[in-house]
């Protein structure tokens, strides 16, 4: 088990193509890392420099006190579950297993405890003597697992390992992974585009975009206190509301935002963070017509326009509200629920 | 799979349509092939004159026969050597390429032009290489302190018609193989680097056990090249020569049956080739599908 340090890691592939500038981050021995972006954004690269399958072009990659940017993938002990699950084909589930230890020359009775008990672990042990293309995508899954496990690896490195599934089947293996790093305490990198996957597994979250951090923090921090607007945008189902500051000081109270800093001209507020309930002592009002009112079971979305605005904006309540479309709603809000930030840099005041 | 019916307007319209597949077989190869195993039960005297019904002795004779037997082992000898030369090259030149990025594209048109060159012509041009008098092979080789003859040594000989044979088969085999190599999914070599194998490593536990439905494959058609294809390379270099060292089994049918006039013989031979073609097809059918498989 390691800590790793990424010091200014960046990438250029042949032909100019920039993919990661400037990333930082340092990664506690034990800790779960995920890191989350949109597509394209340099996550699947930046977790191939650290598995040492992309040459690092900018910084220094440490795993322990060892500097391994020139070190081959086999050298860094890091383990790695791929996005389709890379199992060798014409091999059985137990050489599927078996493989990397065989290949570091252990013992032939090591390599048998160690397969048996992450086939115990993962509950894969039925199928030990199946070849890859006779398991169920939920199996292939669990052998990926168990491939990174038998090795005890200084770090896990995943790349989106759970999106080949359904969406149940997913939420359940995300539990078991996060149990099982859990209990294992090994460092782990992990890559995802799905922010729920992201903000459920991670110790701390790295928001990626174009290649640049957007930032770090633990999931709540960056849902709490996102840093940028895109951030904001990004992180939270529904995305966030961005609305003019101008327009939000013509419809309130003068001295209602007055806690906002100056130079606040986008203002962010979560769908959630709105109700239907009358506003609170020093709280503030919004009045909207509802165009479209979305149930979806134990919360409902609602699509507003709000007096003078021509876009539509969400709400999300946590119920399901008797009210007519078309019909004239009041929302009332805290004001500490209020995001500022600066429209031009993008960041938050 | 779902069979798919076909309901067509007119009875006979279904026959006019397989007609012209059904007569191209009947004249070139049915027809053919059952004046062959006729002719294989029958003896011609040597001017032609007189012919009887012997039933299986041209077989017998055949299969007595020390300079048949001779042949069988050369064929052997000669299908083993085109095959595996031209299969182990093709593998080397199909990994190389693979590995490249850029001059990807032009590597693979050179090494695919040999396929488009008749085996005559091939043949010709080893000779050419190879003439003990003429060629550049063999002065070079002499310089090396080996005396090369193909004319008179029969390891020469065979070793001229194999290089010469497999040379042509070598493009055809690297398409197949560049193929197979392009087919393996590049993240499955990662995780094996991941999981410590050295390049060799991964090559031989990886690469190679993926690659064996395509090897498998291009075994059997090379084999079957060797054997019925390869006519024009030893007639244009060793014509079966030296001391019928090279001559293989479906020379040794033009040579018994139109230099030598055997008819018998050489209608024998035929047959037996024909059912070496079948037994070759065969294995490829029932195998390929199967015991390949990983
Ligand atoms: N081998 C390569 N050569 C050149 N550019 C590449 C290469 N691989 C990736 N890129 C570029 O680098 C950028 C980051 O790609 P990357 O695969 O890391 O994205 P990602 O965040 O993993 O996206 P996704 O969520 O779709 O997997 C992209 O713009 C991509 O086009
Ligand atoms: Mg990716």
């Amino acid at each position: 088990m390691a800590s790793i340090t990424m010091d200014n890691l960046g990438k250029v592939y042949a032909g100019d193509v920039r993919a990661v500038t400037g990333v930082s981050i340092d990664i506690a021995d034990g800790e779960m890392i995920v890191l989350v972006g949109p597509s394209g954004c340099g996550k699947s690269t930046l977790l191939r420099m650290v598995a040492g399958l992309e040459t690092i072009t900018e910084g220094t990659l440490r795993i322990g006190d060892r500097v391994v940017n020139r070190l081959e993938p086999a050298e860094r002990d890091i383990a790695m579950v791929f996005q389709n699950y890379a199992l060798y084909p014409h091999m059985t589930v137990y050489n599927n297993l078996a493989y990397g230890l065989k290949n570091r020359r252990m013992a032939r009775a090591e390599i048998d405890r160690r397969v048996t008990e992450a086939a115990e672990m993962l509950q894969i042990g039925a199928f030990l003597d199946r070849k890859p293309r006779q398991l169920s995508g939920g199996q292939r899954q669990r052998v990926a697992m168990g491939r990174a496990l038998v090795r005890e690896p200084a770090a896990f490195l995943f790349d989106e390992p759970l999106s080949n599934l359904d969406a149940k089947l997913r939420v359940q293996m995300r539990v078991e992974i996060r149990q099982l790093q859990k209990r294992l305490a090994t460092t782990s990198l992990y890559v995802t585009h799905d922010q729920l996957e992201a903000l459920t597994l991670a110790d701390r979250l790295v928001v990626l975009n174009g290649g640049r951090i957007e930032q770090i923090g633990t999931p709540m921090e960056v849902y709490a206190r996102p840093a940028t607007t895109f951030v904001a945008g990004f992180i939270g189902s529904p995305a966030m509301n961005m609305l003019p500051a101008d327009w939000l000081r013509g419809v309130v109270a003068a001295d209602a935002l007055s806690h906002l800093p100056t130079g606040a001209d986008l203002i962010g507020l979560r769908p959630e963070d709105m109700s239907l309930a009358p506003a609170s002592d020093g709280g503030l009002t919004l009045e909207a017509r509802l165009m479209l009112l979305e149930p979806a079971g134990a919360e409902s979305h609602l699509h507003v326009k709000f007096d003078g605005m021509d876009e539509m904006f969400v709400v999300r309540l946590p119920h399901v509200p008797q009210v007519d479309e078309g019909s004239r709603l009041a929302f009332s809000l805290a004001r500490e629920a209020l995001h500022p930030f600066d429209a031009k840099t993008g960041l938050r005041l | 799979m779902q069979t798919k019916r076909m309901t067509f307007p007119s009875s006979w319209l279904p026959y006019a349509l397989l007609a012209p597949q059904v007569i191209v077989t009947l004249i070139f190869f049915i027809w053919p092939a059952s004046q062959a195993l006729y002719q294989s039960f029958l003896r011609q005297d040597i001017f032609g004159l007189r012919t009887e019904f012997v039933w299986f002795d041209n077989f017998e004779r055949l299969l007595a026969d020390p300079l048949y037997l001779n042949s069988l082992k050369v064929t052997a000898v000669f299908s083993v050597g085109t095959t595996v030369l031209s299969m182990s090259l093709a593998l080397l030149f199909a990994v190389m390429v693979n590995r490249m990025i850029r001059s990807r594209d032009g590597y693979t048109t050179f090494l695919v032009w040999p396929y488009a060159v008749a085996p005559a012509i091939a043949g010709v041009l080893w000779w050419f290489i190879f003439n003990p008098a003429i060629g550049i092979a063999p002065y070079v080789l002499q310089g090396l302190g080996y005396d090369w003859n193909h004319r008179s040594s029969s390891t020469d000989a065979m070793l001229l018609v194999i290089i010469a044979a497999a040379w042509k088969q070598i493009s055809y085999n690297f398409l197949f193989f560049l193929a197979g190599l392009q087919s393996i999914p590049q993240s499955l070599l990662e995780a094996a680097a991941i999981d410590g194998a050295s390049r060799t490593k991964r090559f031989w536990t990886i690469v190679f056990p993926l690659l064996s439905p395509v090897t498998f494959f291009l075994m059997v058609v090379n084999v079957v090249y060797a054997m019925f294809d390869t006519f024009g390379v030893i007639h244009a270099t060793t014509e079966g020569g030296p001391a019928q060292a090279t001559n293989i089994l479906v020379y040794k049918v033009y040579r018994d049956g139109f230099v030598n006039l055997n008819l018998g013989s050489s209608a024998a031979q035929s047959v037996i080739l024909m059912a070496i073609v079948v037994v070759l097809t065969v294995i490829q059918f029932r195998f390929i599908e199967r015991r390949v498989n990983y």
